[in-house]
């Protein structure tokens, strides 16, 4: 359970990053840090204790192995997250040519 | 090729110019064993436009135009995910159901078994080898392109 | 040592390397101590004995690191604009993130323990895995055969990513009339 408590700490360490930072590309780094945690808990919450990695080796009994759900569909986010980190950092390039300013403050600003 | 003018220096060419085929092949070949060992098309794919960034950093802007077909790059990154459509339907053709195995399980541990998942490991990772290797020329043509281009 | 252990320390040595990215000023020292978080989270799929997710979690955060560093720190490379009015409000987010994170203990209480995880529907794909797809690469199974619309998805959304990537991209080269098409 502490293991829980720590990975949602990452999460919120994220959310603190989105709420006070001011620069965006501390805003898409405090994005990234929520996806890793979000990463992490789904597969912490597959792991069985003991159990070996889920590939089937040739010749050998098949012991207990780890749950392969959670790993699946994490290997989709984690790819589908690169995608979107790319569109994020072309979103700032054009703010930042736009405005001159990586400041979401003073952009916020210059819309009155 | 061996401009001064553009990308790194010497060094760096030289052994981006030996390496890059190594990264490639690796690739590939985390990409044919996907069902049989730790990667898959994500792992290869990303290790695919890993080596033509080297590429791309080492000798710089130019070159890799001339290097490699965009335009053809473009084109194989949209035919992959229409294939990858394609496969669905043809399980409904031969079995039934969107997306059903229909080559069947094969024997297992080898290296034409598991029925269509090497195939789709294959566009998956070509997919998005493609996809991510463009994002990048894109943005590196942005930065470079701020005052006059290249 | 056990598993446990191990995810102890590594967990904690992100959370400090998160809040040290985060409250570092210097722009280059923070996308570097993110690229830092994210081997550790390779390192904690290798212990959680998941090697195809360490290779792409490792190959993600190269990969994020040079879009990061090629796009920001090269021409404009600035530092952080120091905060000037808000300290309160930081006071205050710290403390509600606090207090969110003590009322969702409970929560955590209800989830089954570390270690001895539900598997309901993956039960089925451990055992009949091998003898129903052939694949030995039991993630492989279920990404591409048994959850093979969800991949589909998701080369739609990588898709529909890249190309509004090249499209925000190209707006400002139509503009500047440059003809060269990337």
């Amino acid at each position: 359970m502490i293991l829980y408590i720590l990975c949602f700490t990452l999460f919120l360490v994220g959310v603190y990053g989105l709420l006070t930072k001011r620069d965006l590309i501390k805003l898409i780094l405090s994005l990234a840090i929520m996806g890793y945690a979000v990463n992490l808990f789904l597969v912490l919450f597959g792991y069985r204790s003991g159990a070996a990695y889920p590939i089937v080796t040739e010749g050998a009994a098949p012991g207990p192995m780890v749950d392969p759900l959670p790993q699946a569909l994490v290997l989709t986010s984690i790819v589908i997250e690169l995608g979107t980190t790319a569109l994020l950092v072309a979103l700032a390039i054009r703010l930042v040519e736009k405005y001159k300013t990586f400041d979401i403050h003073k952009i916020r600003r210059l819309f009155g | 090729m061996n401009d001064p003018k553009h990308g790194m220096t010497l060094i760096v060419k030289t052994v981006t110019r030996i390496t890059v085929w190594l990264i490639i092949l690796y690739g590939i070949y985390l990409i044919l064993h996907g069902h049989l060992t730790p990667g898959g098309g994500f792992g290869g794919g990303v290790i695919i436009a890993l080596a033509f960034l080297n590429v791309l950093l080492a000798y710089g802007r130019s070159f890799t135009k001339n290097w490699l077909n965009l335009k053809f790059m473009e084109d194989i990154e949209a035919a992959s995910a229409t294939l990858f459509l394609f496969m669905g339907i043809l399980g409904i053709a031969l079995g039934g159901r969107f997306l059903t195995n229909f080559l069947g399980p094969g024997k297992p541990f080898t290296l034409f078994s598991a029925g269509h998942i090497p195939i789709l490991n294959i566009l998956i990772g070509v997919k998005v080898g493609m996809c991510l290797f463009l994002v990048v020329w894109v943005l590196a043509a942005l930065r470079t392109g701020e005052g006059g281009e290249e | 040592m056990p598993v446990e252990t191990w995810l102890y320390f590594i967990l904690g040595f992100m959370i400090v390397g998160s809040v040290i990215a985060l409250e570092i000023r210097d722009i280059l020292s923070s996308v570097v101590a993110i690229g830092v978080v994210g081997l550790g989270v390779s390192v904690a799929f290798l212990f959680l004995q998941a090697p195809d997710l360490a290779i792409v979690q490792f190959l993600f955060e190269i990969f994020a690191m040079v879009i990061l560093i090629r796009a920001f720190v090269k021409k404009d490379y600035h530092m952080e604009t120091p905060a000037r009015v808000h300290g309160i409000l930081v006071g205050v987010s710290i403390l509600t993130l606090v207090a969110v994170l003590v009322a969702s203990i409970p929560v955590f209480r209800l989830l089954p323990a570390f270690g001895e995880p539900l598997m309901e529907t993956s039960r089925h794909y451990v055992d009949h895995g091998l003898s129903d797809t052939g694949a030995a690469n039991l993630v492989s199974a279920v990404i591409l055969d048994y959850r093979a619309y969800d991949t589909l998805g998701e080369v739609t959304v990588l898709f529909t990513a890249v190309l509004g990537t090249m499209t925000i991209l190209r707006i400002r080269r139509a503009k500047n009339g440059g003809g060269k098409d990337a």
